[in-house]
Parts: structure tokens; sequence; C-alpha cells
């Protein structure tokens, strides 16, 4: 039953519209050809996975999404990628705004050490999106809310974010992300550092998020893909080898690299 | 047979202990090391330590305590006048020994004969001026009783170095012995030559230990007898630091609160300078500077560091004073007429500063970068620019260990001397103005102890109480500090 409700939503995520669209996408660390030619779209409201075994570049093209990788020194990213038909290396754009667009989440909970209100608030209060306290109040509140953590949250609000547990410090990151407004959310394998329960917690409401927000998610767990995503791109040293709907991905792989990597013989 | 030759001695038979016990483990095993308990090298380490360790532990147990005990029984042969006094006593024994050196050294001089030397007289030879030749100077002229101590003294002497010799170069042997015995390809030599490796490592860090504890101690029965002469009252709550130095009659004033206030307004001044400044350069050092950058910038201002502290006071003395005196003083740019003087509080406080720079930037530079990189990409990855980073995660993620960094910075701007003797003049004074000259604890040591005292009246012994009070203060911030970085410590571990 589970299942039809998932082919339901997916068979709704492909109609969507495309949100991110990146042609040609190449990126260097250094002397390393990290990323070779990635050409993909990913549409809005849906959850999209990346996977393939580790250092195969994934994280390095979701950290390309909001510009991440220009703290790195060595890193140098060539192509194109629009972000509703923006091309957001274009000089006039600037990383702080756009990375307030594209909201991210981290492999490790990484809290800042301040208390559960500040660290939700931080965003909306570089960024000024309240004007009153009160409007922060409930900017706070409904990203709490939409993190499923207002209920442990409410009140320990002014306790410090590094005291809750993995899992509720991972939904913090979630809940700090969603409260500067953004349209897309990039997750770098948020689950990695979690326990099973916490898992399914995120899962769950990284499927609820849906609703809102584009979702990229890398992953390298094959099932939480399977259970999350309606769209998954299979990476393999440096090329996107795959990219198709999740369950075409998981039951009828066109490329036998895929197939080799989600059956167990490579990874 | 001196000390050196003994120590020789023991090193042969180490080297020689090596290479037999070596063998004979070898020989043990038929030549295979791998039938050993440990590699050959185990065995023959273990026979060499056997053989120079405790040897060479009761060698210098012995040449510390020879003296002491020929000393000793010797004083009773002193005059009973002499006896009574301790003062007169070691004056006494001082002659003793060092008649009985200065014989020694002119038998090693060829100036006499092992013979005459033996059988000096003080009615037929001159000794005094016998000494005087091998570059020995005697005080007074000899007298019999003073020889006669002067060649039980040497007697002695060369008796107790025999049996040094005779015991430490068995002890050695016996050593040696031992382990050679113990020696076959069974025996777990690697175990033993372990725990020699961790009572080494045991012994440096009591060296360390011991110290500290020997300074308090000296520092303790110096302040307590100088309590006993002056009343602490008076120390702790004057407010007039007027020493009369020749200790006959004149009462002095050793009030302490002149001389804590110059240190602290001289910390104080120092710490505006080098806080911000030490802080900033940290920041954009971890924060904002290209690897490149950062591999040169760093070194380069920790070379100031390395500066020592007299040529920030030349530098005080000759640069800063004259330069604030041109700009503050009576006849300056400002015609403000504050600074009389080149010296003065703020001279040595801005110099201080300079100092500190290094110290702070560079603590402030390790605990800025062991906030975890997550921190920061969780902030940019909000949009946060990079200065709102540092600003409103990084900087308060590291506050507290920059405090014990500002907190450590401060015990050496309380503890500097050199930079206050030289730039900020030596009135002990209470103003207010950052322009007067003004005095510090250390500085005030200094000049309590340099000169010809004795450290027997109230003006020399107020040096301790003055080093004590600071101790206590510098351990307290120490202690403080130390506490802080460890709570810090403990947030991300």
């Amino acid at each position: 039953m589970l299942d039809d409700k998932y082919h339901a939503d997916r068979a709704v995520g492909t109609m969507q519209d495309k949100k991110i669209t990146a042609k040609n996408v190449q990126v260097f660390y250094g002397d390393t050809h990290a990323i070779k030619d990635v050409n993909v779209d990913i549409a809005d409201k849906t959850v999209t996975a990346f996977i393939g075994p580790s250092g195969c570049g994934k994280s390095t093209f979701l950290r390309c999404l909001n510009r991440m990788n220009d703290t790195i020194d060595i890193c140098r990213v060539e192509g194109d990628i629009l972000i509703d038909d923006e091309d957001i290396y274009d000089p006039r754009v600037d990383p702080v705004q756009l990375r307030a667009k594209v909201g991210m989440v981290f492999q490790k909970p990484n809290p800042f050490p301040k208390s559960i209100y500040d660290n939700v608030a931080y965003g909306p209060k570089i960024h000024g999106l309240a004007k009153t306290k009160a409007d922060l109040d409930e900017i706070v509140e409904s990203s709490l809310r939409k993190a499923a953590l207002w209920n442990e949250a409410k009140d320990r609000l002014h306790q410090p974010g590094t005291g809750m547990s993995g899992g509720q410090q991972q939904r913090l990151c979630i809940a700090r992300a969603i409260a500067t407004a953004p349209e897309i959310l990039l997750m770098d394998e948020p689950c990695s550092a979690l326990d099973p329960i916490a898992t399914a917690q995120v899962e769950e409401l990284i499927d609820e998020l849906r609703q809102s927000f584009s979702v990229v998610i890398v992953t390298h767990s094959m099932q939480q893909a399977a259970r999350v995503s309606q769209k998954t791109a299979f990476f393999h040293l440096g090329n996107l080898v795959e990219f198709d709907d999740t369950d075409k991905i998981f039951t009828n792989p066109q490329d036998p690299r895929t197939e080799s990597y989600i059956s167990g013989r490579i990874g | 047979m001196s000390a050196i030759w003994i120590i020789a001695v023991i090193f042969v038979i180490a080297i020689a202990g090596y290479f037999l016990a070596r063998g004979r483990a070898l020989a043990s095993a038929g030549s295979d090391p791998r039938k050993m308990h440990s590699l050959p090298v185990y065995y023959g380490t273990n026979a060499a330590m056997a053989a120079a360790g405790p040897a060479l532990l009761i060698l210098l147990a012995w040449l510390i305590a020879q003296p002491l005990l020929i000393n000793n029984s010797l004083t009773q042969y002193l005059p009973t006048e002499i006896r009574g006094d301790a003062g007169e006593t070691s004056l006494a024994m001082a002659d003793v020994n060092r008649i009985a050196d200065g014989l020694d050294l002119a038998v090693a001089q060829g100036a006499m004969t092992v013979e005459e030397a033996r059988n000096l007289s003080v009615e037929t030879t001159d000794i005094r001026a016998e000494l005087a030749a091998v570059g020995v100077a005697l005080g007074s002229d000899v007298d019999a009783a003073t020889l006669a101590l002067a060649q039980r003294y040497r007697g002695a002497t060369a008796l107790g170095d025999i049996l040094k010799a005779v015991v430490v170069i068995g002890l050695s042997l016996v050593g040696a012995g031992i382990a050679y015995a113990m020696t076959n390809k069974d025996f777990r030599a690697r175990r033993y030559v372990e725990s020699a490796v961790k009572l080494i490592l045991i012994a440096a860090a009591s060296v360390a230990i011991l110290t500290t504890v020997g300074i308090v101690l000296s520092l303790v029965f110096n302040t307590i007898e100088f309590f006993r002469a002056f009343p602490a009252a008076d120390f702790f709550f004057g407010t007039r630091w007027e020493p009369s130095f020749s200790g006959r009659g004149g009462n002095s004033d050793l009030g302490f609160l002149p001389l804590i206030w110059g240190t602290l307004f001289i910390s104080l001044i120092a710490l505006i300078v080098a806080v911000p400044i030490g802080l900033f350069a940290a920041i954009y050092l971890s924060e904002y500077a290209s690897p490149r950058v950062r591999s040169i910038a760093k070194p380069m201002i920790e070379v100031l560091a390395g500066v020592p502290t007299i040529v920030y006071g030349l530098f005080a003395l000759l640069t800063v004073g004259p330069l604030l005196l041109s700009a503050f003083g009576a006849n300056g740019s400002f015609h403000l007429g504050w600074m009389s003087g080149g010296t003065a509080a703020m001279t040595a406080g801005l110099v201080m500063g300079f100092m500190l720079i290094p110290f702070v930037s560079s603590l402030s530079d390790d605990i800025i970068n062991s906030v975890p990189q997550a921190m920061r990409d969780g902030s940019l990855g909000l949009g946060a620019t990079q200065s709102e980073t540092v600003r409103q995660v990084i900087l308060p993620a590291a506050l507290p260990g920059i405090v014990g960094a500002v907190l450590l910075a401060a015990s050496r701007a309380i503890g500097e001397t050199m930079i206050v003797v030289m730039g900020a003049g030596a009135a002990a004074s209470l103003s207010m103005n950052p322009f007067d000259a003004m005095t510090t604890v250390t500085a005030k040591i200094v000049s309590q102890l340099t000169g010809d005292g004795e450290f027997n009246s109230p003006e020399t012994l107020v040096a301790f109480a003055l080093g004590m009070t600071l101790f206590v203060i510098t351990l307290a911030l120490n202690i403080l500090a130390l506490y802080i970085v460890r709570k810090y410590r403990e947030q991300y571990e």
C-alpha cells in the first residue's frame, strides 16, 4: 500500500516544472577533474536523490548548486547551472543571496552553540526577514513546525541546540535552513550520522518538505533513495551515469553500471 | 679518580655490557632472533642501563653529599665561640674549604709535591703567598688550626674519593653482571627497557614540578621572615612606597598599593593595545588569509614574540617615549602638557602591548581554528557573509578560549619586568594620569635586590613578599584561564 502511495507521488513529481538546470558542468579540484560533463534537470516540488559510490562527485555537485564550493580556493566550476533560468555563476549573482534561496543541510548535525531559538532565528536575522520580534517568533515557530520539531522544542527554546539528541539536532538544522524561506533544500547525507529511528523521522520530514520545496538529497543508502525520492541520479567516477524516475532506476536501470551498483557489485 | 674518569669507566662497562648481553642472548637462541622474546638490541640496552643507571645515580648523590658530610663532621673541631654562631661557622668552613682546594690545585699544577702539601706548616711556609701564586686568593693569613682542619678535610676527601670510585664502579660491574646473568632467549628484556623509559620520562616531568615547589617554598619562607619584621597591614594597605635603603634608623614605607596600581594600570594599557590588534590579526589569518599568505604572515608575526624584552625596553626608552613626549608633552604638537618625561605608564603600556600582540594572536588563531568547519559551513550555507559568520558564530563559539588567551596575556603583562624598568620610570605613584611615570611590582623587586643589601632587612626581604603576591595573582589568573579554556574544549569533543 505504501508503495502505491509513492508511485502516485512520483507521477505527480514528473509533471512539475524544472527548477534547476545543469548544462555541461565540469568541476576541478586543482588538477583533479571531479565532475565530468554533467547535464541534469531537477524538478520543483520533487525529491531528487543523488546516489553513487564514495568519491563519485555527488556531494561536490550538490555543493555547486549553492556555490558552497566557492569557499574552497582550489575548486573551479565550468559550465552553466541555472536556477529558475538564471545562471547562478553569473558575476552579478551574489552567492550570499543565492544561499538564502538554496538552503543546505549537512552530513553531521551542526547547530550553532546558541539556543534553539537563536539557531532558527539566525538566517531571518541576517537577511532581515522579520520586522518585529513577533514576526521573528512567528518564523521560528512555523519553521520548527515544518521541521516536525515544535512539540519537542517549544518548552526549551532558550536552551542550547547542542544539548538535543542527534536526530533532533538534524531537524533543528533543517528548521534553520527552512527559516530563510528557501526555494530549494540541498541535503548532504542528512541521515548518515543518525540512528534508524531518527533517520525514519527525518525521512518522513523530507517527504513532507516536498510540498513546499525542491529537495535534492545525497545519500549512501539506496533504500533511503528508494524511500524518499521521486527522481534518482546515479553518479560514478565524476560522471552522471543515469538520471530517471526512482522506481525505474531501481527496477529497470538502462546502464549496466547502474545495475551493478544497485545490485551491490560495484561501490 | 675524578668524577669524569668514573663516568668514563661506567660508560665503558655499559658498552661492554651491551655487546656481551646481546651476544649471550643471541647465542642462547642459536643466533636466530625469531626464537628470542625481544629483539637483540633490547638485551644489550638492558645490560647497559643496569650498568650505568644505578651507578650514575649513586655517583650524583655522592658528589652532593660528600662535602656536606665532611664539613659537618669537621665543624666539631672549630673553637666553641665560632661553632655557636651559624654565620661564623659557615665563614670558617668556607676558609677551610678554600685552603684545601687551593692545596689540591697547587699539587695538580706542580707548584708543590704531594709530600710538601701534606707536611706544610704555618711557621715555615707563607701559605697565602704560595696559594696566590696558583691563583687562589685568601682573605687573611692562615693560622695553624685552620690549616690543620684543611689538612683533615683533604684527608677525608681523598679517602671519600677512593671509596666513591670503588663503590660506584663496583655497582656498575654488579649491575652489568646481574643483567648479563639474567640474559637468555626467554628473558623479557623489552619489558625492562620499557619500564626504564617510563622512569626516565617520570623523572623529566618531576623536575619541572619540583622546581615549582622549590620556588614557592623559597618565596614562602622569606615572605614569612619579612612579615616578622614588617607589619602585614602596612604592606598590603600602605599607600606610600618609600624605602630607606640603609636600614639604619629611618623607617621605610613599604606600601604595596602604589606598586600594584602601577602594575595593573600598565597591564591594562597593554591589553587595550594587544587584545583588539591581536584578535583582528588572528581573525584575518584564520578566516580570510589564503594559505599562502598565512604561511608567510603567521611566522612573521611570531618573530615579534622572539624579540627579547630588553630590546622592547630599548624601543620604549629611545623611540616610543620621546615620540609620545613630542605629542603630549608641554612643548608637544598638541600643547597639552600632560607628559613631563619620556618614561610613563603609557610608554611602557604601549610597548608591552606590542609585545603581547603575537601572544594573543597566536593563541586566538589556534582557538578560532579549532572551531569546527561545520559551523562555518552552516552559517555560510544560510547566506551569511564571512564577517557575519565570524561575528555571530565563530567568535561566540571561540569566546571562552579567547578569554583564556587574554587572561594568559594579562598574566604575562603583570609579570613583565624589563619594559617597565626602562619605559615606565621609577616613581611609585597612585596617579590616574597614564602619562605620569609609574612603577610596577616587578620593577621594584629588581631595584630592591640589586646592590649590596643583605637579606635580613625589611627593605630587601620585601622583594620576596612582592614576588609572592605577584606569584599568587598570576597563578590565580593562569588557573582561571586554564579552567575557561578547558571548559571550552569539552564543548566540541
